[in-house]
This record gives C-alpha cells, sequence and structure tokens, in this order.
C-alpha cells in the first residue's frame, strides 16, 4: 500500500522544517484515497505519469474515432454521387472529424507529452498542482463524451468545426448537435485552462536547482509557450461559444442578423482563438522533433536560443494573423493588407527552425530511427503545407481558393504532416521511457513509410481537385463537374480516397506494434538512443517520486554532459564518454534524498469533473440539471478544500530501514 | 458623520504602518532562511509562491475573457429601439452609489488582508464579512437595477444592446456572487482553523481576485455607463 517510497540518504525537497504549514484538523469525511493498483488507482491519481498515460490513451481513442469520420466523407466522396451519407449526416460527419482531431486527439497528445514528460525534463518530483492536474485530465475527458453523447441524442454539430454564426442558430441547425458542442468546447476548454496554469507554474517554479530558462530542454520550452497561447486563446472562444450558447438555448440576439447584429463578431472571436490554435497544435510536435533530431544526429541542437526565440516570436505573431482566415469576407483593403503582410512574416521564425533542424542533422551521424524517419518525415511534410500556406497569404490568391479543397489540403499537411507526425516521432522515442521496452522498429518503419505513403495520397491529390474548383463540405460531386484530362476531379478523388485507406492501414500498424508485438518487445537499455536530455536521469519507466535525487543541473543537455567528457582545446570539442547512463542512474539512487513527500491521490477531481457535463445536459434539457450538476460541483469543491491534507499514518509503509517516517503535510 | 471618517481614517493609517512592519518582519525572516519561505516552505525557481503565480495566471486569462464580452457589447450598444436605450434607462446617482460600495468593499478586503498578515483572525474574519455584505449589496443594486430595466422594457432579448448588456453585467455579478461565496467559505475556514498551508497567502488570495473583480466592474462603469452612446 505504499502510496511514497523512500530511498535511504538525507537532504529534503521540502525542506523547511519550520515553514508556515501547521498541522491543522481536516473534517475528513474521506480519508485519501491509497490504493496502488487496479482502476481506483488511476481514476483517483494525481500522479503526472499516470495523468500523461491516461491522456495519451484517450486521445488515440479519439483518433481513431475521427479517423473513422474521415473515412466515411473520403468513401461518400470517392465516385460521383455519392450515397453512404446523406447531405445532413455528411455536414455532421465532416464537422465532428474536425472537432474530435483537433480538440480530442492533436490537443489532448500533447498534453500528454506535456503532463509526463515537462516535470521530468525540469527535474521536478511532480506539476505544481497535482490535484488540479487530475483535475484537468478529467474534465477533459467527461467534456469529449458529453460531446461525443450527441451521436446518440439527435446527431453530432453540424456548422463546420468554425461554427459561423449565423448558420450555427437554431433557424439553420435545429438539431441539439451544435448545443452539444458549444457546451462540450467550454468543457474542454476548463480542461485546457486548468491545464495551462498548473503547467506555468511547474515550468516557472518547479526547476531543479542550476536549470535556468535557457537550460531547459526545447520540448518544455516549447510547450511552455503552448500553454501560454491556451492561457489567453482559450478565454476568447469561450466568450463566443458563451454567446452562442445564450443565443441557441436562450434566445439572445448576438448572432441574428435581422435585428441588426453583425455576422463578423462570431469570426473574430473564433479565428482570435483558431490562429493561436493553429500553433497550439503544432509547437508541442516541433519541441518533440527539436529533441528527436539531435539525439539522432549526435549533435547538439543547432542555435537553441534561435529555436527558443522562434517559438517565442511565432506565440505573440501568432495573436496577429487571425483575420486571413476572412479575406473572402470584405473586411476592406487596408485590413487585409495588413493581414496579408502579418501572415508572410509569420513565415519566418518557422522557416528560422525548419533551417535550425536541417543544419542540426548537416553533418551529423544519423541514424535514421522510427523516431528519427518520422522527425524528418514532419520536416519535409510541413514545409510542403508551409509553402502553400504562403500562397494563402496573398490576399488575392486566396481569394480564389478560399473553400476550396485546397484549403483542406494545405491544413491536412501542416496539421497531419506537422503536428502529427512530431506526435509519432515522441511515442517511438520516449516509448522505453515511459514503458521500458522500446516499440518495434521494424513494425515501426513500416508504420512510418505507409503512413507517409497514405497520408500523401490522401491529402496531395485535395491540391489538384481544389485548384480545379471543387469545393470543401460539398456532399456529392457529379459526373459531368468533373471535367477531363490528367486533373479531372474524378481520378484524383478516387486516389484521395485510396489513400486514406492506406493512412489507415499504417496507423493500424502502430496498434499492433504498441499493443501485441511490443509484448514480446525485449526489456530496453535505459539509454537506448544515447539521449541528451534530464528526463533520462531516471529509471524506465520512472519511479512514482521521478528522481531519487533531486538533479542539480550545469548545462543544457544535462544528461549528454554527464555521460561525456569535452576533451577538445579552445573551441575544438571533442567528447570522450567517461560513464553510461545505468552507471549515472545507479549513483542517484545510491544518493537518494532520504524524504520524499508524493502527493495523496483524492477523490474529488474525478467528482468536481462530473459535475460540468451535468449542468451542460441541464443547459440542453432540463434546468433542474443545471442545479444538481452545480451542487454536485459546490460539494466536490469543499471536498476538496476540507479533505485531509494526507493519507493516514497507518496507511504508510513502515519507514525503511534505520529511517524515520517521512510523513508530511501536502500543500497542495 | 465626522468621526466615522476620522476613525476610518485613523485604521487606515495604523494598517499602513502596521504593513510596514510586516514587511520588515517579513525580510527579517526572509533573510535568515536565505530564501523567500512566504510560500508554504516549498522552494520555488522564481521565488513567488505557486498559488500566487497560478492565480495571476488565472486573473491574466480572465481579462480575455472580459474583454471579449467587453468587445461585444462596444459593438452592439447602439443597436437598439429608439425609446429603449441608455439615455432612457441609465440611473447613474443610484449607479454610483452601488460602484462606490463595490470599491469601498476592496478597501475592507485590504483590512482583511492586512489583518491575516498580523495573524489577526478576529479582524479578518470581521473584515472578511463585512466585504462579503458590500458585495451583497452590490449584487442586490444590480437586480434591483435589472428589474427596473425590465420593467422598462429591456427584456433579454429586446436588441443587441440589452442580450450584451445583460450578458456583460451579469457575467461580472456572477463573479462577484463567486467572490462572495469564496470569503463566506474562507472566512468559515479561518474561523474553524481548516486552512492547510498559509492562512494569510489564502486570505490575500481571495483578495487578488476580489480586487480583480473590482477593477473590471471600473471599466464596466466606464464604458457601459459613464461614457455617452
Amino acid at each position: 500500500m505504499a502510496i511514497i517510497e523512500r530511498p535511504a540518504g538525507d537532504s529534503l525537497t521540502y525542506a523547511d522544517a519550520d515553514a508556515a504549514v501547521t498541522a491543522t484538523s481536516s473534517y475528513g469525511y474521506l480519508r485519501r484515497p491509497v490504493e496502488t493498483e487496479g482502476w481506483r488507482s488511476w481514476a483517483f491519481t494525481v500522479d503526472h505519469k499516470k495523468i500523461g498515460i491516461m491522456y495519451g490513451v484517450s486521445a488515440m481513442f479519439f483518433f481513431v474515432l475521427g479517423g473513422l469520420e474521415a473515412g466515411l466523407i473520403r468513401l461518400q466522396l470517392a465516385g460521383p454521387e455519392g450515397t453512404i451519407l446523406s447531405a445532413d449526416k455528411y455536414n455532421q460527419m465532416f464537422t465532428m472529424h474536425a472537432t474530435t482531431m483537433v480538440f480530442l486527439f492533436v490537443m489532448p497528445m500533447a498534453a500528454a507529452f506535456a503532463n509526463y514528460f515537462i516535470p521530468l525534463q525540469v527535474g521536478a518530483r511532480d506539476v505544481a498542482f497535482p490535484r488540479l492536474n487530475a483535475l484537468s485530465f478529467w474534465v477533459f475527458i467527461f467534456g469529449a463524451l458529453f460531446l461525443n453523447s450527441s451521436w446518440i441524442l439527435g446527431g453530432g454539430a453540424d456548422g463546420g468545426w468554425f461554427m459561423y454564426a449565423p448558420n450555427s442558430d437554431v433557424p439553420f441547425s435545429p438539431s441539439n448537435g451544435v448545443d452539444f458542442w458549444a457546451l462540450g468546447l467550454q468543457i474542454t476548454g476548463i480542461a485546457s485552462l486548468v491545464g495551462a496554469i498548473n503547467l506555468i507554474v511547474t515550468v516557472l517554479n518547479m526547476r531543479a536547482p542550476g536549470m535556468s530558462l535557457m537550460k531547459m530542454p526545447i520540448f518544455t520550452w516549447m510547450a511552455f509557450v503552448v500553454q501560454f497561447l491556451l492561457l489567453f486563446a482559450i478565454p476568447v472562444i469561450t466568450v463566443a461559444l458563451f454567446l452562442l450558447m445564450f443565443q441557441r438555448s436562450y434566445d439572445a440576439t448576438f448572432f441574428s442578423v435581422e435585428e441588426g447584429a453583425d455576422p463578423l463578431l462570431w469570426q473574430h472571436l473564433f479565428w482570435i482563438f483558431g490562429h493561436p490554435e493553429v500553433y497550439i497544435l503544432v509547437l508541442p510536435s516541433f519541441g518533440i522533433i527539436s529533441e528527436v533530431l539531435p539525439v539522432f544526429s549526435k549533435k547538439p541542437l543547432f542555435g537553441y536560443p534561435f529555436v527558443v526565440f522562434s517559438g517565442a516570436a511565432i506565440g505573440f505573431v501568432g495573436w496577429g494573423v487571425w483575420a486571413h482566415h476572412m479575406f473572402a469576407s470584405g473586411l476592406g483593403p487596408v485590413s487585409v493588407a495588413v493581414f496579408s503582410v502579418a501572415t508572410m512574416a509569420i513565415a519566418v521564425p518557422t522557416g528560422v527552425k525548419i533551417i535550425n533542424w536541417t543544419l542540426t542533422m548537416w553533418g551529423g551521424k544519423l541514424q535514421f530511427t522510427t523516431a528519427m524517419l518520422f522527425a524528418v518525415g514532419l520536416i519535409v511534410q510541413f514545409t510542403i503545407g508551409g509553402l502553400s500556406g504562403v500562397t494563402h497569404s496573398v490576399a488575392p490568391s486566396d481569394t480564389q481558393q478560399t473553400d476550396t479543397y485546397y484549403i483542406v489540403a494545405h491544413f491536412h499537411y501542416v496539421i497531419f504532416g506537422g503536428a502529427v507526425l512530431g506526435l509519432f516521432s515522441g511515442l517511438y522515442y520516449w516509448w522505453p521511457k515511459m514503458f521500458g521496452k522500446c516499440l518495434n522498429e521494424k513494425w515501426g518503419k513500416w508504420n512510418f513509410w505507409v503512413m507517409i505513403i497514405g497520408m500523401n495520397l490522401t491529402f496531395g491529390p485535395m491540391h489538384i481537385v481544389g485548384l480545379q474548383g471543387q469545393p470543401r463540405r460539398m456532399y456529392q460531386w457529379t459526373e459531368n463537374r468533373a471535367g477531363e484530362g490528367p486533373f479531372n476531379i474524378a481520378t484524383w478523388n478516387l486516389v484521395a480516397t485510396i489513400g486514406t485507406f492506406v493512412l489507415a492501414i499504417g496507423t493500424l500498424l502502430f496498434f499492433i506494434n504498441a499493443l501485441v508485438i511490443h509484448r514480446k518487445q525485449p526489456i530496453a537499455p535505459l539509454d537506448p538512443w544515447d539521449a541528451r536530455s534530464l528526463e533520462w536521469l531516471t529509471t524506465s519507466p520512472p519511479k512514482p517520486h521521478n528522481f531519487d535525487r533531486t538533479p542539480t543541473v550545469h548545462a543544457l543537455d544535462e544528461v549528454f554532459h554527464r555521460k561525456y567528457e569535452d576533451i577538445g582545446e579552445g573551441d575544438e570539442h571533442e567528447y570522450v564518454q567517461r560513464s553510461t547512463l545505468e552507471e549515472l542512474v545507479e549513483e542517484e539512487e545510491r544518493n537518494g534524498d532520504a524524504h520524499i513527500h508524493l502527493p495523496a491521490p483524492s477523490y474529488w477531481p474525478i467528482v468536481l469533473a462530473f459535475a460540468l457535463p451535468v449542468m451542460a445536459y441541464g443547459v440542453i434539457y432540463t434546468t433542474w440539471l443545471i442545479v444538481l450538476g452545480a451542487a454536485i460541483a459546490i460539494a466536490a469543491m469543499f471536498g476538496w478544500a476540507l479533505e485531509p491534507a494526507d493519507a493516514e499514518e497507518s496507511d504508510f509503509d513502515p519507514p525503511a530501514a534505520g529511517g524515520e517516517t517521512s510523513k508530511e503535510l501536502a500543500n497542495v | 458623520m465626522s468621526d466615522v471618517v476620522k476613525e476610518t481614517v485613523q485604521d487606515a493609517v495604523e494598517i499602513v504602518k502596521d504593513h510596514a512592519e510586516d514587511v520588515h518582519d517579513h525580510d527579517v525572516h526572509a533573510g535568515d532562511h536565505g530564501h523567500d519561505d512566504h510560500a508554504g516552505g516549498h522552494h520555488t525557481s522564481l521565488g513567488l509562491s505557486n498559488t500566487k503565480l497560478a492565480m495571476w495566471l488565472f486573473l491574466g486569462s480572465e481579462c480575455l475573457l472580459f474583454g471579449g464580452l467587453i468587445s461585444t457589447y462596444m459593438l452592439y450598444r447602439n443597436r437598439h429601439s429608439e425609446d429603449v436605450g441608455p439615455d432612457q434607462l441609465w440611473d447613474i446617482p443610484f449607479t454610483s452609489a452601488s460602484s462606490f460600495v463595490l470599491l469601498m468593499s476592496s478597501l475592507t478586503m485590504v483590512l482583511a488582508v492586512a489583518a491575516a498578515g498580523r495573524k489577526d483572525d478576529r479582524n479578518t474574519k470581521l473584515w472578511m464579512i463585512v466585504t462579503a455584505v458590500l458585495g451583497g449589496l452590490f449584487l442586490s443594486g444590480q437586480v434591483y437595477e435589472f428589474t427596473t430595466f425590465y420593467r422598462e422594457g429591456l427584456g433579454y432579448t429586446e436588441s443587441l444592446f440589452a442580450s450584451s448588456f445583460y450578458t456583460l453585467t451579469g457575467f461580472h455579478g456572477v463573479h462577484v456572487a463567486v467572490g462572495i461565496i469564496m470569503l463566506i467559505a474562507t472566512m468559515g475556514m479561518v474561523a474553524k482553523n481548516k486552512i492547510s498551508g498559509d492562512k494569510a497567502e489564502t486570505v490575500e488570495m481571495v483578495g487578488l481576485y476580489w480586487h480583480f473583480v473590482d477593477v473590471v466592474w471600473i471599466i464596466i462603469f466606464t464604458l457601459v455607463y459613464l461614457i455617452p452612446a
């Protein structure tokens, strides 16, 4: 029943003996849960690693769901006059496909990596607010389930993922789908906001001694920028969703054009969120491949400060380009010109990153492992998407392309080619860290190549059909619109559909690799890739308390510098291996801290999160459910505030030989 | 009347003095330990407590929330029928009085935080209750105002102006209500000694939130009521 572990040694994480924390009696209606096995150990956990894994598993579930929706869309468009979906179902399908992939796959998958690896990379024992971390996850899960419950309660949302009002108002979308969408995204927004606050505090406040901001691993840096984008973008979409909810459920007039409403209001609010959202999706992957490329090139990241500051620059400029999504809406020449130029400008920091990655590989001893292949794949595919992106920044060209499949091609190259490939790179790279075994490389390479061929077959032809004038979101095309010659849309729609299934097979290979082949894999060495950053300075998978001894950081790429010594003279660097990671970790274990206090698990995050969908159903169906949900929420908050600060004395293991009990008060 | 004013001023002067002493004590104390242990004894990289940093981040996020709602109101403030607009509805003296009440609640909140800093539980509780009562008074003013406007023909769905006005001010009202719940709950926990961690800091967090809500009201009051349409 150990909820804490106590290696021998001395020194203390939370050292002050006479700190302001004084023992208080708690009401303790419920003791803190103590299970370390079974479903309870997951449902009530506050361990950032378990929460990270739960984020990853649920994100993968929604990846499959969103993929199935995409499959139906492509089947419908494979031939002329498709009959698989009705127009109405088709609308729901593309709306929910995008919503699922953006909010329920890429964002939580990035959150999974951020949760798991930020504390490890900054040398912390957990995030700053472990219970809030659990709350974020459960709020996300309940929001996602609420959103998808619309499928069995009258149909999904059907207004496209940017849900332009007034098109999303009741007269044009009478089912409850949009209500589920607006409320569901408010709920998942709360998850993102709480998570963002938690991770920013973690990065700013929980760094190991010696880890200055410019010694932070690059993934942590990029994820850190993303949390700021979330912090300021989520409230804007929340306002938009809130207005839409009041419009639909309580007859407000924000989007009633007949009353004089401005149809651009929604567009502005949505895209002020929506454009930073693009970087929220892609920056974590940029961070991941900035970790992967140096490791498999056997070189430090080229121009680390440039990668950091270009990431931050993307974060800033990302706020000034939202109206490039609205060139066709009649903003006026001045606005269009300004946003057009700003959009071209944001290509610069992105280009800086591409150059940094390329120069990291330049002259390196390249090892093409699966993680590396996905990283290189990202550079290539994302650059293609970036180039078509620049063609959108030219407003006259964009007005021709708006709402055609060319746009669809563009954002799939940046989101699939940018974000998703990076996430897969991260999975292959960090898998041995998280689970103690590597994924099978042979299957991994098949996975990569089938996926990359599949994605180009799927999204490449969309450039052609788009430039031929096929609008996005049209549920059928007819034979006589297909045209002739090599660029007829009939051929290329079929190719795209075939590509979708190749892509699906590629994804399936990953699942086989992860779920079946993985079982027979040998235990991986501690340092399978000769890695460089701090998360590797512990066992695989890491112990609940992450590090036996809080590491003291001396350099960027700390683990590399502990393994290798520089024997070069002057500016010449020549590195000789002095120790292996096994030896280093053993040394850490020998000198482990005596008193390691970990926060106790808690019942309340999941209860509080559960209250939100109850209230949301109340908004749609009946008011008393809102009251019930609010009552649960308030009860949960009081339970949260008043629960015992820690587990009972009897719940702890007896102290290690010769030690004393290390039970302390959790102030979290 | 003048006695009350005199006493309040004296109180305020004392508080400023107390605070100066607190700061001094705190500095000396921090010197002993080599770092700021105001954070419940946890060492943090910035020397700023986790909770405080988190609260500031949350308030930063709230700025954009109110920013969105205020923008919506500013866009729609002139879109109303001719006979039910701000010119017919606003009762500036009344709203000024309730705004004054809310601003005074910020003062009493400061007194509560100062008392908590002195570990003076009695006065902490007292000033928190006064703050909650003043907040409640402001909310009743808002309810009264909404009722009057409604009687004068400004239903929620009446016009774009009506929808955006009620949403913005209602949203702020909900924030005040949440603040009152926080005040009462914190007061109860102080009374029963149920706060695990730094009591003064917990009160200070409630204070930060409360002041933020007040500052937002100053902006709303200026933009919505004072600037002529």
